[in-house]
């Protein structure tokens, strides 16, 4: 199939492309000559997009092999890139905009829970980077530590996910009237989108990567 | 409306029927099934049984784990757990469970604490839509400023059990879930200020 028309086909599939660090401008290629011009593994990269698509890994996770892990661990590091970059700027001056029409108490109150939301999310994301990926890293290598184990890693992602939907709700039912007139709508739509996106990026994590490398794992034993 | 699964807990055969007669005469509660002890396969059936409410006579526990009988159910069934005591209540047990009925109470009063136990387990469920209610803002008011479950059952006398149903409901009518939305919550609606929020 055509690289052009996977993509054409759900427009998710749009975040998928520049994460597995490929590039736009495809012409007529297939979507396994993209990949191999980009040394990038096929199987990863459309085990990625089914996730966008249906939401689930599917059995493309389980035909996975080792040698895909590299370009998963790689997409989920530009991942965490976006939204710690990307999408947290793009929150943060929409909030700022809605703000503006909100009274000096009630901005210290949303700064406030933004604020921590945010440091919270990313010293998640930080622990993923500096600790679970090299892990994974070490793995592949063989030269992975006795101690330590994929699966200890698979815990909550919960309250950061939690956090989110509490700021939801927080603007769209409880900020004062007053500051209802702001842009809540475009705050809101960067929410919901981020909210969608690292839902699918935890399906990744757990019902991918964490299979792969335990099967690694166990194997070594 | 469908008549409430009750599940009995009780040693007592006399008992036991006493209860289920109570019950079947009132038309909402019907009594299910009846064990006599926590063992483990009676556990089992617990789970398999899934009542809407249970009455558990805390003498089927040792003395040394009454009070944390109520724990065990909770990691089985969500349901609301009412204590009966057949000797005069103790007073320390009681208050770990929903409610607490005793030998001399009155039909119409036990009838009246199962109801009120159930409610209270499902308030947020039949007020769907509406604001909170005045114990649920006292309650998120003592969440925001950081005591734990036991400081406000301890404060309010009610058990953990319905401080954490409360809780439960009041997550689900917000929407909010973590403590730190919840002080958001209270500090827009005015139910704390900013300055006692920072002393605790």
């Amino acid at each position: 199939m055509k690289m052009a028309d996977v993509i054409d086909s759900d427009s998710r599939l749009l975040a998928v492309v520049p994460r597995m660090g490929m590039g736009f401008g495809f012409g007529e290629e297939s979507v396994e000559e993209v990949c191999r011009r980009y040394g990038v593994s096929t199987g990863a990269f459309l085990a990625i997009c089914r996730v966008y698509a249906y939401g689930d890994a599917g059995t493309l996770a389980q035909s996975l092999q080792e040698e895909d892990i590299r370009d998963i661990v790689a997409y989920l590091r530009r991942s965490h890139t976006h939204y710690g970059e990307v999408v947290a700027s793009r929150l943060t001056i929409s909030l700022e905009k809605l703000m503006e029409s909100c009274d000096q108490r009630c901005r210290q109150i949303i700064s406030k829970f933004f604020g921590e939301y945010m440091e919270e999310l990313r010293r998640h994301f930080t622990y993923e980077d500096k600790v679970v990926f090299p892990y994974v890293e070490s793995v592949l290598s063989h030269t992975g530590k006795a101690d330590y184990n994929i699966l200890q890693y698979e815990e909550n992602h919960s309250n950061v996910d939690e956090k989110l939907a509490d700021l939801k709700n927080i603007l769209m039912k409880y900020l004062p009237r007053e500051c209802g007139t702001g842009p809540v709508a475009e705050v809101l739509d960067i929410i919901f989108l981020l909210q969608d996106d690292l839902r699918r990026h935890t399906v990744i994590e757990d019902d991918i990567l964490v299979p792969l490398v335990n099967r690694i794992e166990n194997h070594e034993k | 409306m469908k008549s409430k699964n009750v599940l009995l807990v009780i040693p007592s055969a006399i008992v036991a029927k006493g209860i289920g007669q109570i019950l079947s005469e009132t038309g909402e509660f019907e009594m299910r099934s009846v064990l006599t002890d926590l063992s483990p396969s009676s556990i089992a059936r617990v789970r398999n049984l899934r009542p809407d409410l249970i009455v558990l006579d805390p003498s089927v526990l040792d003395q040394g784990s009454r009070a944390k009988g109520r724990d065990m159910l909770g990691e089985i069934s969500d349901a609301p757990v009412v204590a009966f005591f057949s000797q005069y209540p103790e007073e320390e047990t009681a208050r770990r469970y929903e409610q607490a009925i005793a030998l001399t109470d009155s039909p119409s009063s036990i009838v009246w604490k199962l109801r009120s136990a159930l409610e209270a387990h499902s308030e947020g469920g039949r007020q769907e839509g509406e604001s909170l209610s005045s114990r649920e803002k006292e309650i998120l008011v003592c969440v925001a400023k950081g005591m734990l479950n036991k400081e406000i059952a301890d404060r309010y006398n009610i058990s953990i059990y319905t401080v954490i149903t409360h809780r439960k409901n009041i997550s689900r009518k917000t929407g909010i879930k973590t403590v730190a939305g919840l002080t958001v919550y209270a500090l827009l609606n005015n139910l704390i200020d900013v300055s006692d929020f920072q002393e605790v």
